[in-house]
């Protein structure tokens, strides 16, 4: 795990945020903690941005992941929209991760949608760690 | 203990039995605690239930003079689902309302803003203007009800449409009992719902505090708010800390304006959260209502024994709920809500066992308030007033407990009080780095979860979870749309107008609030005006 940051060219930045009224931010602040520890440039759009806000800042900080956090049952509607902004100011190739109160079923709407990951309560922090290095390993890949 | 190993499988025993062991606060704690390990005094310390400092509880009787109440958080869609649902809650006898609202509500936007789109109805029922709460106590008799309602932000506007309510169905405000959470410190702390900067809202809590002290005496004003601080990652220690920090706060804010403390402390009220750490919590409870007795007669100079008394709610902790192996949430819950009765607590919500997959069905509801049945009907646990008082390591835990709180008091102090010291990020780093310290030894399995980090399935079976109508946004667009074309526009404008002039200076506002509510201003168009003459507020750099 150590060395896969040596592989790479630059460090993996990657934008938490929570895309809605939601205050709950026990989860965001943690992990944005965790992926600054496992090497990742962090940055954390603060509370209650839009989701044209959260990708406003995803394009003018080049970051490669967003990583989304919702506990408001929001996210079918909010997580969406991000990636839908950043396809409109022509980032598609941002990777969307999301996490939150998710039920199974609408994990896998999200899946559809592009959205990965979808970590519920209880996810390990290296799970979602992985899976955001991974995601940005595609996207590295793919362009 | 021998000193002599004398087996393997002692040996295995002896090394399990040395290993050091800590709560949540980070106490390292003893094997066993023995009478030299706690000295108070009787009288001082603990004295008997009813007396001061309240340590043993705040009645003489206690539960045998009354249970604690059991009062379920519910609300959801559209005020018609709330009401019915109310309605079903009272034909089952109960007397305590308690209400959720939605996102848009908790922040002060309307159902058919731009902001709120997906999140009406979805964690609480939508209120947009007074309509909405006409409909949700349409023939629910308020002269007989209490109804405790989960507002903070805009807690003066939903006390303006209650008192309007009230008025319409001829009940006049004087009667009206309940509850208004208005904690806004521990939103900055914690739950992060809020509309305008500190300054603004403790001026409009003020505003709250002097009218319904005088107008409304029977509505609680302030639900001090731990709850949501503990469950934001904070221990045991920092969420009592934090929270009395909180109360002191609004207990300055009403006599540095005018109100004599006898008059309006008794209407001060605590929401503590019940955790999975069972003895640390009975001595959280306990520790508290001993601070805040000592503080409210010897700093603030209250009179009255009720002034002094600490009364709170207990809910369980939602963090410890797992989302897998749902079933086992029913234990957590269990012994939690033991903790909250064996610490005096005087009304209890118990969490459902699939909180952590959505809001909870009704058969989730069902095993959570049969909980507190059980606990109250078949275990005995009621039956005698703190039965752990005198416990070695009880009273150990509380003192301990206690001088943790003050140093916290103390160097909040030191920076000016709680709201510099939620400015400079100081309390909501002090609850990251718990929370983030936390999560590392859970990971590491030095503090263990079952089914989690241990006992873990493959394969978790999924569950039946309540889904929520998706037609709630729509109905309450349209509602509000009617709402909107019905009322008298030129009275709307005329009162914000008001409210804009006494925003701007320094008059009570309650009145001015009460007006535009009765002319179906909605909340949103309230509280622009004092995003207007307060402006937002960004949260400090917490990471």
């Amino acid at each position: 795990m150590e060395g896969a940051n040596n592989t790479m060219s630059r460090k993996i930045r990657v934008l938490v945020a929570k895309p809605a009224l939601d205050g709950h931010d026990r989860g965001v602040l943690m992990l944005a903690k965790a992926l600054r520890d496992a090497g990742m440039e962090v940055l954390y759009a603060g509370l209650l941005p839009t989701p044209e806000n959260v990708a406003r800042i995803a394009v003018d900080e080049d970051v490669d992941v967003v990583a989304l956090s919702l506990h408001n049952s929001a996210h079918l509607t909010a997580f969406p929209q991000v990636k839908k902004y950043l396809e409109k100011m022509g980032a598609g190739d941002i990777q969307v991760v999301g996490g939150g109160i998710i039920p199974p079923e609408d994990r896998k709407k999200l899946e559809k949608m592009g959205i990965t990951g979808n970590f519920g309560p209880g996810t390990p922090l290296e799970e979602i760690i992985e899976h955001i290095r991974n995601v940005a390993k595609k996207k590295w890949e793919s362009s | 203990m021998s000193d002599q190993i004398e087996s393997k499988e002692e040996l295995n025993s002896y090394k399990v039995k040395s290993k050091k062991r800590f709560n949540s606060s980070g106490f390292e704690l003893k094997e066993v605690y023995i009478p030299g390990d706690w000295n108070g005094d009787y009288d001082s310390k603990l004295g008997m239930p009813g007396e001061y400092p309240f340590t043993r509880g705040i009645h003489k009787d206690m539960y045998r003079g009354k249970l604690w109440t059991m009062r379920m958080f519910s609300g959801f869609g559209t005020p018609e689902d709330t009401n019915k649902r109310l309605k079903l809650l009272l034909s089952h006898g109960e007397t305590g309302l308690s209400i959720a609202f939605d996102m848009p509500t908790l922040y002060a936007f309307d159902a058919d803003s731009k902001r709120s789109k997906g999140e009406v109805g979805k964690c609480g029922v939508n209120v947009s203007s007074l309509k909405d709460m006409e409909i949700i106590f349409d023939g629910i008799p308020l002269d007989k009800v209490s109804t405790s309602m989960t507002i903070n932000a805009p807690a003066s506007i939903l006390t303006a449409m209650y008192a309007v309510v009230g008025e319409k169905n001829g009940v006049p405000k004087e009667k009206l009992s309940g509850t208004v959470q208005a904690d806004i410190l521990k939103e900055y702390i914690a739950q992060k719902e809020w509309i305008y900067p500190p300054e603004a809202h403790m001026r409009i809590i003020r505003d709250m505090m002097v009218y319904c002290t005088r107008n409304m005496p029977k509505w609680n004003y302030i639900s001090i708010s731990g709850y949501h601080i503990r469950e934001a990652g904070a221990s045991a220690v920092q969420e009592l800390a934090f929270t009395l920090a909180d109360g002191f706060e609004y207990v300055k804010l009403g006599i540095d304006n005018g109100l004599d403390v006898d008059e309006f402390a008794p209407r001060l009220s605590f929401f503590f959260n019940s955790s999975i750490n069972f003895f640390e919590e009975i001595a959280k409870f306990r520790a508290a209502r001993r601070i805040w007795a000592r503080e409210m007669k010897e700093t603030f100079g209250a009179k009255k024994q009720r002034s002094m008394m600490l009364r709170f709610h207990t809910q369980t902790s939602g963090y410890t709920l797992t989302w897998q192996q749902p079933l086992n949430n029913i234990v957590r819950t269990t012994v939690e809500a033991m903790a909250g009765v064996l610490g005096g607590t005087q009304s209890l919500h118990t969490n459902s066992f699939d909180e952590a997959w959505a809001l909870p069905s009704e058969e989730a509801v069902e095993v959570a308030l049969r909980t507190q049945q059980i606990l109250a009907d078949e275990t005995g646990i009621a039956d005698v007033i703190d039965p752990l008082g005198g416990s070695y390591y009880v009273e150990y835990l509380t003192d301990r407990i206690e001088e943790e709180a003050y140093k916290y008091f103390r160097t909040i102090d030191s920076m000016g009080g709680v709201i510099p010291a939620i400015k400079n990020g100081y309390i909501q780093r002090e609850i990251a780095a718990t929370s983030y310290s936390h999560q590392k030894k859970v990971e590491s399995g030095d503090i263990k979860v079952v089914g989690v980090n241990e006992y873990a399935k493959e394969d978790e079976k999924p569950i039946n979870i309540l889904k929520i109508d998706l037609n709630a946004e729509r109905i309450q667009r349209k509602r509000l749309r009617e709402v909107r074309a019905s009322r008298d526009r030129r009275a709307v404008e005329k009162s914000l107008e008001r409210l804009r002039e006494v925003y701007s200076g320094d008059e009570n506002s309650m009145e001015a609030v009460i007006d535009a509510v009765r002319n179906y201003a909605t909340i949103e168009e309230i509280a622009n005006v004092g995003r207007e003459v307060f402006g937002g507020w960004k949260e400090p750099t917490i990471l």
